[in-house]
């Protein structure tokens, strides 16, 4: 029934959130890496922090495709096929993001570095940008047709939302990171993080604030979670300047959380809106599985999401404690003599 | 210019998951074997094993984000390119995937992080249990995705409603035999790599070893262990991690290549039933018979039974493969035809989701030298690698390889062969589905199978379809160039290259902090 399909929504958002909320301060390093650090062990100390727990915080991304997928494969197929070109750049971000991080040290090379250096912050930066960017189409719609089907070709998604969706997953991710550098390092590398974290957070949510601000014109009591977005954006900002670093933390994600609640819940019960024909949204009803797959999901959901987050939280705590610069080992070329 | 989308979209598909399953079997493989390692270390406590964990683990690590990028291409392309089939199959399609994420990939990714960062930080044993964790969970995902296409070989569980298939059953999809055949076969398939990457890399040490007139043969045939103490880790240890390394990888290897054969022939008795004009063009067998084609000539590729002609057959093979006895005759490709024909129609549908194939003539047969070749290169590969290995056992009886350095580059050439079978087999399988990209189950005469034709999402013209195809192939290729040409560094390297205390002969002091200890491992 209806229940089910929500509470699927419900799951997929949270999927969503926790993606953003995890992989954002991991793309928000990778976008820092050419800029924030001055020498090579900075910049190793930035890819550090990120190091163990990065690849466990990519996999909320391929969740929260396949349980679109699992849940509703209307929306998942009429989304993805639309947001075509995109979501193929998109997929090369990730690419050279993944393989920036394990590869980078395996060369020593002045241009190999630099070169996944860069790999690493423009990878970061797109995957920021095409994953806001989808979310905020998702939630403003698309020219679909009976079908399902984007009609107007393959640009037909550009428009305001793809904008601010996109700029403000960047902006987003950039704070996010900067506050966690603040919290996972120490010496000059903090020091300069917590600086640009008071410069750069305000300007850097102008995008999303707009994305979470415009859920009013779906329902006005939203207003309500829009203006507690802002309260804890606002609190974060001032956590960020009296140095209170896990509050800081803490605050900028449930600015997240209460943005993307009031977005979501705007646009319920479309998953994804026509702008050409309110009767070809794809809605909970319309894009879902059949109940018995919901169900099944369900169970298997419920069973195993909390001991998924169980054993994240061990690998993080495994990895707490502030990385330094002289905490970074030489690096380790391939011996000479046998390499012949 | 008339390019046909749907075939741009094939290519693609077969390109980036081919290439996908480069690294995955050799993830499947060479991770129990590393895990396997690591485990001998922790019982025996001998230093052999820390070493060849490690050199091994190193490699494991390069070829493994590898799968990791490539993996998330294959996430995405159902519903970029192939939403028509996301729509028909989601109800059943997704569920694997999303359980394969949630089940396989978080244990994976979450273990394997605290595995590589974890030497010398968390407590021994716990750390092989990571290990052991991610291992597990790259098995698991194994299984759910081949859930996943088994279920398009084999739909089960499922009722039409409205045009759709809809699940009834989880279980039924789970224990489909079709997956269950295959998931075991394609594990030792997988198995199969591992032990031939073990074997390859472990000759090219020993080999060297000679060379460089480290290790020798004494007077009684035996080897003489010797060590080079100016060339980073060439120690006496060294020789026992290799030669143990390529002994474990060989006996691997023959193991693999039999549960291949055990589990492939219950393979082939399923496609009997479920696919049989996949058998059929699987044996370029036009008509009825019994006999195994070893080499057929003609041009099995004009797809043309009139120029098919086979010239060497053993009599009752085929029977036995299919059937499990001697004289039961296979339909040939002549014979299914009309029936096919019959059940799922002449024509394609006129139906404009069918775009420029919309009213096409059906072509029930698949591409004969494709799935001819496939199903023999598959094999063949196989029974070199399985050769190779027992020749490497006898070769290395003395304690070393011979000074051949012939041999030396056979050895390591013969680590290509299971990923060749590998491939070739899923090329035989996929493409021996076609004309059907969720092909019907003979067993229930209900309209759950799709045409390829239909499945593409509807939207997609052939120049996005050839951006994409375009860009992911050239940063797959250039990629490939990255990853082998790092392995062979790695390779060349040795022990030492993975193991910085082996490569020191004199100790620079450590940066020492008041805080805390320098990281063991750090990017
Ligand atoms: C090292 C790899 C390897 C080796 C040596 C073999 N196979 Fe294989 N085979 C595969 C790797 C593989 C694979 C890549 O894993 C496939 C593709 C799809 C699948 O499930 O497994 C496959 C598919 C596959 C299929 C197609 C199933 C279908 O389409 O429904 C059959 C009938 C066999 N195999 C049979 C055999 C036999 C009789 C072998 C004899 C020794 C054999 N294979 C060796
Ligand atoms: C288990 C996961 C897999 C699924 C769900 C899957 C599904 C598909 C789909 C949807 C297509 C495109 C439609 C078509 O042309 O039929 C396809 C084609 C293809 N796949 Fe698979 N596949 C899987 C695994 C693999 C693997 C591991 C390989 C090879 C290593 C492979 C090789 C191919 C090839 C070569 C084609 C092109 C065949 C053709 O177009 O004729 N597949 N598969
Ligand atoms: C076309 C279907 C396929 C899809 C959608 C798919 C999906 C994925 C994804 C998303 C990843 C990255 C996981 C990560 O980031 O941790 C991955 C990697 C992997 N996949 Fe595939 N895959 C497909 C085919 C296959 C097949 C046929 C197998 C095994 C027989 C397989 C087994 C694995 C393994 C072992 C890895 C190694 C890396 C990892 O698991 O993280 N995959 N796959």
């Amino acid at each position: 029934m209806e229940i089910l399909a929500t509470i699927w929504f419900v799951l997929i958002i949270v999927l969503w959130t926790g993606y953003l909320f995890l992989d954002g301060f991991d793309l928000g390093v990778g976008m820092l890496m050419p800029v924030l650090s001055r020498t090579e062990r900075q910049k190793r100390v930035l890819l550090n922090t990120i190091g163990p727990t990065w690849d466990g915080n990519e996999v909320w991304l391929i969740t929260a495709a396949g349980a679109t997928f699992a849940a509703f494969p209307h929306w998942y197929a009429s989304l993805f096929s639309a947001l075509y070109i995109p979501l193929t750049l998109c997929l090369l971000a990730l690419i050279f993001r993944a393989v920036a991080i394990e590869y980078r040290g395996k060369g020593h090379s002045q241009a190999w570095k630099s070169f996944w250096t860069w790999a690493m912050a423009l990878g970061s930066a797109g995957i920021a940008f095409f994953i806001g960017a989808m979310l905020a189409i998702t939630s403003s719609g698309l020219p679909l047709n009976d079908n399902g089907d984007i009609v107007g070709g393959a640009f037909a998604w550009m428009g305001w939302p793809a904008v601010f969706g996109g700029v403000g997953g960047v902006g987003f991710a950039l704070v996010h990171g900067l506050i966690f550098l603040g919290l996972k390092t120490q010496g000059e590398i903090r020091d300069k993080a917590q600086r640009w974290a008071r410069r750069m957070l305000l300007p850097c949510s102008i995008g999303f604030l707009i994305w979470f601000g415009l859920s009013i014109t779906q329902r006005p009591w939203l207003i309500a979670v829009v203006i507690a977005a802002v309260i804890a954006l606002g609190a974060a900002y001032f956590a960020v300047r009296s140095g209170a670093e896990k509050a800081a933390f803490t605050l900028h994600g449930l600015y997240l959380v209460f943005g993307l609640f009031a977005v979501f819940a705007g646009v319920y019960p479309n998953v994804l809106p026509s702008t050409l024909d309110s009767a070809r949204s794809l809605t909970i009803a319309s894009a879902s599985s059949s109940d018995y797959t919901l169900t099944v999901m369900l169970v298997v959901t419920v069973i195993c999401l909390p001991i998924i987050i169980g054993y994240q939280i061990f690998s993080y705590r495994m990895f707490l404690g502030r990385i330094a610069e002289t905490h970074i080992p030489e690096a380790h070329r391939v011996p000479v003599a046998i390499r012949s | 210019m008339d390019l046909d989308p749907v075939l741009i979209g094939r290519w693609q598909f077969g390109i980036t998951t081919v290439y996908h399953f480069w690294m995955v079997p050799l993830t499947l493989g060479l991770g129990m074997l590393v895990a396997i390692l690591q485990t001998m270390y922790h019982r025996t406590g001998n230093e052999m094993y820390l070493r060849s964990t490690k050199f091994f683990g190193k490699l494991f690590l390069i070829n493994f984000i590898m799968g990791v990028a490539t993996g998330l291409v294959q996430e995405f392309q159902f519903g970029m390119a192939w939403s028509e089939y996301s729509r028909f199959v989601g109800d059943v399609f997704g569920a694997p995937l999303a359980l394969e994420a949630l089940l396989a990939f978080f244990l994976e990714s979450t273990f394997l992080g605290l595995w590589i960062f974890g030497w010398g930080r968390l407590p021994r044993a716990v750390h092989l249990g990571s290990l052991w964790c991610a291992v597990i969970g790259s098995w698991i995902s194994a299984y759910f995705i081949i859930v996943a296409n088994s279920w398009m070989q084999h739909p089960v569980g499922v009722e039409m409603v409205d045009g759709r298939p809809v699940m009834t059953d989880v279980w039924a999809v789970l224990t489909n035999n079709t997956a269950i055949a295959a998931y075991t076969h394609a594990l030792c398939g997988a198995v199969a790599v591992g032990g031939s990457f073990l074997l390859g890399i472990s000759w090219y040490h020993l080999y060297r070893r000679r060379k460089d007139g480290i290790d020798t043969i004494g007077p009684d045939g035996k080897v003489v262990v010797g060590s080079a103490p100016d060339v980073p880790g060439r120690d006496a240890i060294d020789h026992q991690v290799w030669i143990r390394s390529l002994r474990i990888g060989a006996v691997v290897g023959i193991i693999a290549f039999a549960g291949v054969a055990i589990t492939g022939d219950i393979q082939s008795k399923l496609m009997f039933d479920q696919q049989p004009m996949k058998m059929a063009s699987a044996e370029a067998a036009c008509h009825d018979g019994t006999e195994f084609s070893v080499l057929t000539i003609g041009d099995p590729s004009s797809n043309d039974c009139d120029g098919v002609e086979n010239v060497f057959e053993i009599p009752g093979l085929l029977s036995f493969l299919a059937n499990g006895d001697f004289n039961t005759p296979v339909h040939g490709v002549t014979t299914l035809l009309p029936d096919y024909q019959e059940k799922y129609g002449t024509h394609l549908p006129e139906n404009e989701l069918y775009g420029q194939h919309s009213g096409e003539k059906i072509d029930y047969q698949p591409i004969m030298i494709v799935t001819y070749w496939g199903f023999r290169l598959m094999i063949g590969f196989g029974m070199i690698a399985a050769g190779v290995s027992a020749l490497a056992l006898w070769l290395t009886r003395k304690g070393t390889v011979p000074a051949s350095a012939w041999l030396m580059r056979g050895a390591l050439l013969s680590i290509t062969a299971p990923f060749i079978a590998n491939s070739a087999g899923w090329i035989f399988t996929e493409m021996g589905r076609q004309p059907f990209v969720v092909a019907p189950n003979p067993a229930r005469q209900d309209a759950v199978y799709m045409f390829t034709q239909a499945a593409l999402s509807p939207e997609l013209t052939p120049a996005m379809l050839l951006f994409s195809l375009i860009s992911l192939s050239l940063v797959y290729g250039i990629l490939m160039v990255v990853e082998l040409r790092l392995l062979i560094v790695y390779i060349r390297g040795g022990v030492a290259s993975a193991m910085p205390e082996v490569a020191k002969t004199n100790h620079t002091p450590r940066i020492t902090n008041d805080e805390d200890d320098v990281l063991s491992f750090a990017y």
